[in-house]
């Protein structure tokens, strides 16, 4: 099978019901993109097909010949992917950092889809969970990379609330 | 989380029983078959420590921990500093917080430092209490002068280095970040031009160096960018279950549906081993293994293992999980436990004060079993060296500890296990040595099995079934007011295990801290009080959680404090304050978040949105800090929504601002988690739950704002990882209650409906 991954073509041999996770981690030796759960729970092993977000522990890699994939690696690549890992850095997102992969490739999917998301829809697509609590963060990036425009009051008002740190010396 | 006792080795051996296959196998029967080819040669660039050549050069006589300069630190020629940590990153920012404190004294950026996790070795032990773990948010309070003194001898040597290339005397010279600087004759010269003279100097004494005045300080303080973000951010970063080394084969294992049991026989054995991709079948301590060129070959043939199990031996003492066990039949059984207990405190006459009282209240709270759920599942890769050596790859928060255990488990000298420590994709708690709970002995047993070096990598249900849990406890309180409301009197008795208690399977020789603070060691003036614990053993396995007792202990207290206030008649924040009168630390916290939230405002009120809402306060002390929170919620179809977190943290003194807004920020994740959604609830002695479909923790759409105001009161340092936690589930309940009328006195709160 020839998997396109990242504008590259690679062979892979793995057999065709296996889940691409494990072809683009074990057999190619792209480990940005984890493993979490294997039941589309998590979405630590989010990547893009054909600039869609996919959940690659349940995707069987025959399904996925001839398409785009595009993985945490690649992602810099993409000219809304290396605003948002940039928007990243700003906000200084990631704790742990074992799930931003995942963080990041839904956020791409997202604003190339939605280029100035609401908070709603922010909520709803971003489902990827993360342990270490970095929510406010992630919605602050994505809002910068949105820019300004387009967005409602409450959510400049979500935006800032989630930077808002006071601090005082006694 | 002082100490980690003695794993004691699983026996087992009695008649076998056939159980059920996994639950959730029928869900992956589209994945069938596989084929296997051998992973890519890559080596991992986990590399050995640095100044381990000079540092055993100079190790003639022994010195202190953290005072040996070469084994810490090298300085390249491009003046990048490679720095080997005492403590392991897992998202608490120490790797940058390290490079802050330890550059502020080497006068060098801690943007040009490159952290690693430094292999077990005695040089690494810093901590004030002569140990190294990452853990109790101790890593900072505990070795902060020590650090200091580290980053200042390394400047030291960097200054004896510059005066003989210089040729002029050591006092004439000063630094300038990343350089060594001659003022009178305009000459410099940069660190990593000195680095390879300066290395081999001997550390001077550790007296002999004068730290900073902290009003110089160009770091400390400061909201430094963290060190990993843009790796973290582009898939760059390397955890344990990336590691991988030539000729390494992958391993999945099925474990025993309960800790204790052993493996009998194995159905279909020869069925698996002709599976594609599939190199052996293993048979381990209370797991079988299934080796295989590829990972995903490995798991699909461990679940499809069809294994009878059998039960422990009636005398084993280890741990072991009864057939019959569930969380509710505990919960009724640790209800029924009487008192008194075991005091931890006791002052005044209790008794007799409640017998006097006005009034007297009295309730009974529970806290569950919950999962760290770290979203990095545990793995580890072990490989047997030509030279004697073993080399492992874990995720652990105490590598001398690990090391040590292994050692232990082998027979090999300690020196010849070589401990790699990885980033941490999340720990919470998860990754001290818990016996049954860790995959290490796994990997070790099957490389020495196969040959080769093999990595394994729990599936999350497998994590799920052997991941140590937060102890559960029943606290039966008694409270007396006077006739102005004011408490004079109140009992808590506990009846629980507290989780070293749980990991040394055993009660030690005193009783342990971590079962009951947050409810024993109140600031409150109440002036009669008993505080005890009825020790209840509890099975399943136990382990430290984020803020650890604290986590749930605060939320029994706190909310059981704001019952006190509403049968008084008092007000809840003004009620604090008045039990901590003549406290300016405590006052000035509580007044702080008020503040921060606008004044405090405890509703109902209608906001807005046209969402009726109300706001809860608590406030806890774990691990040296202060904290206090506020919170505001609503009602939405039947469910709690926290619109709001305000808190005040008060470390004493900080090192990065920034950092503790994100832990905050982290810790309020948890706790809301916690107390809106977790349980990990048990029935026949398994967990129901195997995986995030029926363990929700809570999603971005659930997260609240979150409002920091961090407080500098000069106090001695504090810890930040785990403090913010405690007071959110109790500020939250409280805010329930207030607004519901509702008063409940368990987590998670989704298991109720409630009416605004």
């Amino acid at each position: 099978m020839e998997l396109h991954i990242n504008g590259k073509s690679y062979e892979v041999h793995a057999e065709p019901d296996t889940p691409l996770l494990w072809v683009i981690r074990d057999e190619l030796g792209l480990t940005g993109t984890k493993y979490g759960c294997g039941l589309a729970q998590c979405g630590a092993c989010s990547v893009l097909i054909d600039g869609v977000v996919a959940r690659a522990c349940v995707l069987p890699v025959a399904g996925v010949v001839g398409r785009q994939i595009t993985t945490i690696e690649g992602v810099e690549a993409d000219p809304v992917g290396r605003r948002v890992v940039d928007a990243w850095v700003r906000h200084q997102v990631p704790q742990c950092g074992y799930c931003q992969s995942g963080q990041v490739m839904a956020a791409t999917a997202l604003l190339r889809e939605t280029p100035h998301p609401s908070d709603e829809q922010i909520s709803a697509a971003m489902v990827n969970l993360c342990r270490c609590g970095t929510y406010n963060a992630i919605r602050a990036a994505i809002h910068e990379v949105a820019g300004q425009a387009g967005k409602s009051s409450t959510a400049l008002n979500e935006a800032a609330g989630a930077e808002d740190t006071g601090r005082a010396q006694a | 989380m002082n100490h980690t006792p003695d794993a004691p080795a699983l026996e087992a051996d009695e008649e076998g029983f056939p159980t059920g296959d996994p639950a959730n196998i029928s869900r992956r029967r589209f994945l069938t078959s596989s084929a296997g080819v051998a992973a890519g040669a890559f080596v991992l660039g986990v590399g050995l420590p640095v100044g381990e050549a000079r540092a055993a050069r100079a190790a003639a006589a022994p010195m202190p921990a953290g005072t040996r300069v070469p084994a810490f630190l090298e300085i390249r020629p491009d003046n990048s500093i490679r720095f080997q940590s005492p403590f392991v990153e897992g998202g608490q920012g120490i790797f940058t917080a390290m490079a802050q404190i330890v550059g502020e004294e080497l006068d060098a950026d801690p943007s040009t430092f490159i952290v690693e996790n430094a292999p077990a070795g005695n040089d690494y032990k810093v901590l004030s209490i002569g140990m190294r773990i990452t853990g109790g948010s101790m890593s900072v309070r505990l070795s902060y002068p020590t650090m200091r003194r580290l980053g200042a001898l390394a400047r030291q040597m960097l200054l004896e280095a510059g005066a003989r290339q210089l040729r002029v005397p050591v006092s004439e010279l000063t630094t300038e970040p990343g350089r060594v600087v001659h003022a009178a004759s305009k000459r410099s010269v940069t660190y990593g031009q000195l680095a390879g003279v300066a290395m081999d100097l001997p550390v001077p004494a550790p007296d002999s160096v004068k730290l900073k005045d902290p009003a110089q300080f160009r770091w400390i303080g400061k909201p430094v960018q963290r060190l990993d973000v843009h790796d973290k951010s582009t898939g760059k970063a390397v955890y344990a279950i990336d590691c991988r080394v030539d000729g390494m084969l992958h391993a999945a294992v099925q474990h025993a549906p309960r800790l204790g049991q052993t493996v009998g026989g194995i159905r279909n054995e020869a069925q698996v081993k002709a599976m594609k991709g599939v190199h052996s079948v293993h048979r381990l301590p209370g797991a079988v293994a299934v080796v295989a060129e590829r990972w995903w070959d490995a798991r699909r043939a461990a679940e499809a293992l069809q294994v009878d199990w059998k039960a422990p031996a009636a005398d084993s003492t280890a741990r072991v999980m009864p057939a019959d066990f569930s969380t509710k039949a505990l919960a009724a059984q640790l209800e029924r436990m009487p008192g008194p207990g075991e005091n931890a405190e006791n002052v005044g006459n209790t008794e007799a004060a409640l017998k006097a009282a006005h009034k007297q209240v009295s309730a009974t709270y529970h806290s569950q079993f919950v999962h760290h759920a770290q979203i990095e599942p545990p793995s580890a890769l072990a490989r047997f060296n030509a030279d004697g050596t073993l080399e492992v790859w874990l995720p652990n928060q105490a590598p001398e500890l690990f090391q040590g255990d292994i050692a232990k488990r082998t027979g090999l000298a300690p020196e010849k296990i070589i401990i790699h420590s990885p980033l941490l994709g999340g720990f919470f708690g998860r990754h001290f040595l818990y016996d049954g709970g860790t995959v290490y002995p796994q990997a070790i047993a099957l490389a020495k099995a196969v040959g080769r070096p093999v990595k394994v990598i729990w599936s999350r249900e497998e994590e799920f079934l052997r991941d140590p849990v937060r102890p559960m406890a029943v606290v039966r309180f008694r409270a007396g007011l006077d006739a102005n409301g004011f408490p004079v009197a109140l009992e808590a008795e506990s009846v629980t295990e507290g989780p070293t208690e749980g990991i040394a399977n055993k009660r030690g020789d005193k009783m342990d801290p971590t079962a009951l603070e947050g409810i024993a060691g109140k600031a409150y003036a109440i002036p009669n009080h008993r505080i005890a614990q009825v020790y209840a053993k509890q099975h399943a396995t136990l382990a430290y959680w984020r803020s650890v007792g604290n986590s749930m202990n605060d939320f029994i207290y706190e909310s059981f404090l704001d019952e006190l206030a509403d049968a008084g008649g008092k007000d809840p924040f003004e009620l604090r304050l008045h039990l901590l009168q003549g406290n300016a630390r405590l006052t000035n916290l509580l007044r702080a978040v008020g503040e921060l939230s606008g004044g405090w405002k405890r509703g109902p009120y209608i906001a807005a949105d046209g969402t009726r809402r109300a706001r809860g306060v608590a406030m806890a002390s774990p691990f040296g800090t202060e904290v206090a929170a506020i919170a505001e919620v609503s009602i939405e179809q039947g469910q709690v929504r926290v619109h709001e977190i305000w808190e005040a943290i008060d470390p004493g003194s900080i090192v990065n601002p920034a950092i503790i807004e994100a832990q905050v920020n982290g810790a309020v994740a948890l706790g809301l988690s916690q107390v809106l959604l977790e349980e990990a609830v048990y029935e026949k002695g398994m967990p129901l739950a195997r995986n995030y479909d029926m363990y929700p923790i809570l999603p971005l759409a659930r997260m609240p704002r979150v409002h920091v105001r961090i407080i500098e009161s000069g106090a001695k340092m504090g810890g930040i990882g785990e403090p913010p936690l405690p007071p959110v589930p109790p500020a939250v309940a409280n805010a329930v209650a207030h607004l519901t009328g509702q008063r409940v006195r368990s987590m998670p709160l989704s298991r109720h409906v409630f009416k605004s």
